[in-house]
């Protein structure tokens, strides 16, 4: 994964809190005894995602954007979540989104498909969250998933962004048979969950569709299906 | 003006710093669903060695490596070397999505740190970190690693327990799914130099076919391995 932080806009936010605060100096004095002091704002912590498919046709599932402090949404050689199998095997994020860990999500309007970007704002309240995740469903395969985990947030100012590209992982739920009647995705619109774990039960990358064109008689997959990393590009950007 | 010679002299502090022995903490972990490590050789050493670069021939031992999973003649390499070593901190297999952490303490001058371990069921595939610099500065780093093939066998992904150079055959497939009976996949290999692994082939059929290996068990993607490394 390649990070890039990208400083821009710190200087002017220096200057122009300076500025505030020069102004409410001359002015406390007179107005004291005439005004309340007001609540403090709503203090909104606010991020725009924007993930880019770069597959050439594995169209990706509605994207779950997480913020949270603790937790992840897998764990490389751990088993996944019921919520995860779900986003992984049929692309339904809705589990992931529900998790306790969640402190703010956000689903994708639609499915992106290849070559194209969607922007996703995921905004917290009063909280700073420590930690960013995503999740999609590469919806041509079995159970695999693309997405970012973890991602510290800490030290990322307003207007800064953090770019990188995604690998992709196999949820390990689900054997990779691609046989029509297991895969959801428009190719062959098959079965999506099922709670039967038939494969070797633990997060890793992913090893890649086969496809008939490549030696897998069975396959509902052609050659066009086949992806190497990275599978995403992402950028975070936050706004407030 | 005034800047750049401030940069110079950090530049002379870090130079002045990197001779000095490092304590590490290597994690090793094998991030692929269907892929054993051999034994994991991890050594740091100068700038005057190295354990492999693509693009030129294999020694033997890294062949030895490659094909088989003996270490023996890189460790005598390192030692020549002298090299700090650590070698095989799995005790053996590192299976897939397994984890390995050993500690390295390097003497004044081994400023580069190397990591090889074969991939199995390949021909000559291996995980690689070639004379990666170690950070002067205290830190958690991470480095993901690729698959290469050290271009000293053709990729005939033919499990029949042959580990020793120069045999055809790849020794065995420890995750299960190992066929028998292929014909093989080629005989040839065109790039005898060190490259970016193609990936194994492998077919559907586990009792003939081309290849003894599972085309939906034993591929892979890059990058295969994650190496954390701790500068204390």
């Amino acid at each position: 994964m390649n990070i890039f932080i990208k400083k821009s806009m710190t200087v002017a936010l220096l200057v122009s809190l300076g500025l505030l605060s020069a102004c409410n100096d001359s002015d406390s004095s007179k107005m004291k005894d005439i005004v309340e002091p007001p609540p403090p704002p709503p203090v909104n912590y606010s991020y725009e995602v924007t993930i880019t498919n770069l597959t050439h046709a594995q169209p990706m599932s509605p994207v779950a954007v997480v913020l949270h402090n603790d937790e992840q949404l897998w764990q490389l050689g751990m088993m996944s979540s019921v919520a995860l199998e779900n986003l992984a095997e049929s692309g339904d994020n809705s589990m992931v989104l529900a998790q306790s860990m969640v402190l703010a999500g956000q689903s994708g309007a639609d499915i992106i498909m290849p070559g194209m970007s969607e922007t996703i704002i995921v905004t917290l309240t009063d909280t700073e969250p420590m930690m960013l995740s995503l999740a999609t469903m590469l919806v041509n395969t079995n159970d695999a998933f693309s997405g970012v985990n973890a991602l510290s947030l800490t030290n990322l100012m307003v207007g800064e962004s953090i770019s990188m590209t995604t690998s992709s992982y196999d949820a390990g739920t689900e054997r990779n048979s691609e046989m029509m009647s297991t895969i959801p995705g428009p190719v062959a619109g098959g079965e999506g969950f099922n709670e039967m774990r038939d494969d070797v039960d633990f997060v890793a990358m992913h090893a890649g569709v086969v496809s008939v064109d490549d030696g897998l008689s069975t396959s509902v997959l052609t050659q066009a299906h086949r992806f190497d990393n990275p599978t995403l590009a992402v950028l975070i950007t936050r706004t407030e | 003006m005034k800047l750049q010679t401030i940069i110079t002299a950090l530049l002379l502090a870090g130079t002045s710093v990197t001779s000095q022995a490092q304590q590490l903490d290597i994690t090793v972990t094998n991030i692929t669903q269907g892929i054993h490590y051999t034994p994991i050789i991890i050594g740091a050493h100068n700038g005057d060695m190295s354990l492999f670069n693509t693009g030129t021939m294999a020694s033997s031992q890294l062949q030895m490596m490659a094909e088989g999973g003996d270490i023996s003649g890189l460790s005598t390499m390192l030692t020549t070397a002298n090299a700090d070593i650590n070698e095989n901190p799995a005790g053996g297999l590192l299976a897939p999505a397994m984890s390995t952490t050993t500690q390295l303490t390097t003497a004044d001058g081994n400023m580069y740190l190397s990591l090889v371990a074969m991939m199995l069921p390949t021909n000559d595939g291996f995980i690689g970190l070639n004379s990666w610099k170690i950070p002067t500065e205290a830190g958690t780093y991470t480095v993901m690693l690729n698959a290469y093939d050290a271009g000293t066998e053709a990729n005939d992904e033919i499990i029949n327990g042959a580990g020793a150079p120069g045999l055809p055959g790849i020794p065995v497939a420890p995750s299960g799914n190992g066929g028998v009976g292929a014909m093989g996949v080629t005989m040839d290999e065109a790039n005898s130099a060190i490259h970016i692994h193609r990936g194994n082939l492998g077919d559907d059929n586990l009792t003939g076919g081309k290849s003894d290996l599972d085309n939906t068990v034993h591929r892979w993607l890059n990058p295969v391995a994650r190496v954390t490394i701790v500068v204390n």
